[in-house]
């Protein structure tokens, strides 16, 4: 079974980064022993809490993507459940999104060549044309550019 | 000798016929999404979530925000996904 997951977990605020890098190496170790594989990790840092978690008015975002089986992440949930350190945990399967996102977007680019090229333009937006583009790469970075200009 | 004169636009009861009342009228607003263009309602990216989640982070209904069916769909799952990982508050008091 090979299915794309994001976890997403919180740690304490208490917790150093040694212990985050050892709560790492202790998912690390349950995804190879059933043979899954950690795509990308991924540490936010310290953010403030929309509402306190008990005690709890920040904390630190650790993002896992992790390729494996439901039972990998059964056996993941039931150790963070465990874990005093980690104050909320967010397990999301994202292949079958991230395939319908991609299908969608492909589709749109398709049918706008489609119809440029019907009406006698060059397939792809040419620089400076019409509303800025719509591919995600560029609304992410859009922020910084807006940055930039203040 | 008509009645209906005497009621006027502002007054209560149904407007009279001839009386010229005009519905509050606004634009429907487009989707937000569909316009531009974003196919990933992500449960990560709060600055695109909040200004569904106005004042009392209740999530702004369709009528009000003129996002589509579709696409309201998926924010109200990643508004729920944000709301449970503190990203955004459940209610603010």
């Amino acid at each position: 079974m090979n299915r794309k997951y994001e976890l997403v977990y919180i740690v304490s605020p208490e917790g150093n980064e040694d212990q985050i890098t050892d709560l790492h190496t202790q998912i690390e170790t349950i995804v190879q022993s059933l043979d899954g594989k950690i795509d990308k990790t991924e540490n936010l840092g310290r953010r403030k809490l929309a509402y306190e978690i008990g005690p709890h008015k920040e904390g630190t975002y650790v993002i896992e993507t992790i390729l494996g089986s439901g039972e990998l992440l059964k056996e993941i949930e039931r150790r963070l459940k465990v874990n005093d350190l980690v104050i909320r945990y967010l397990a999301v399967r994202i292949d079958k999104d991230e395939l319908v996102i991609g299908r969608a977007r492909e589709n749109r680019i398709a049918t706008s060549r489609r119809r440029r090229t019907a009406r006698g333009l060059p397939p792809d937006r040419q620089p400076g044309e019409g509303q800025p583009s719509e591919n995600s790469e560029d609304r992410q970075s859009q922020p910084e550019k807006a940055e930039e200009r203040s | 000798m008509s009645p209906g004169r005497k009621t006027s636009s502002r007054g209560r009861g149904k407007p009279k016929e001839g009386e010229k009342r005009r519905p509050m009228f606004r634009r429907r607003r487009l989707c937000k999404f569909c316009v531009d263009k974003i196919d990933d309602i992500n449960y990560k990216d709060v600055t695109l979530l909040l200004p569904f989640v106005p004042e009392r982070a209740k999530i702004l209904p369709r009528r009000i925000s003129g996002t589509c069916a579709k696409h309201q769909r998926k924010l109200r799952v990643a508004i729920m996904r944000a709301r449970q990982l503190a990203l955004i508050p459940y209610t603010v008091d």
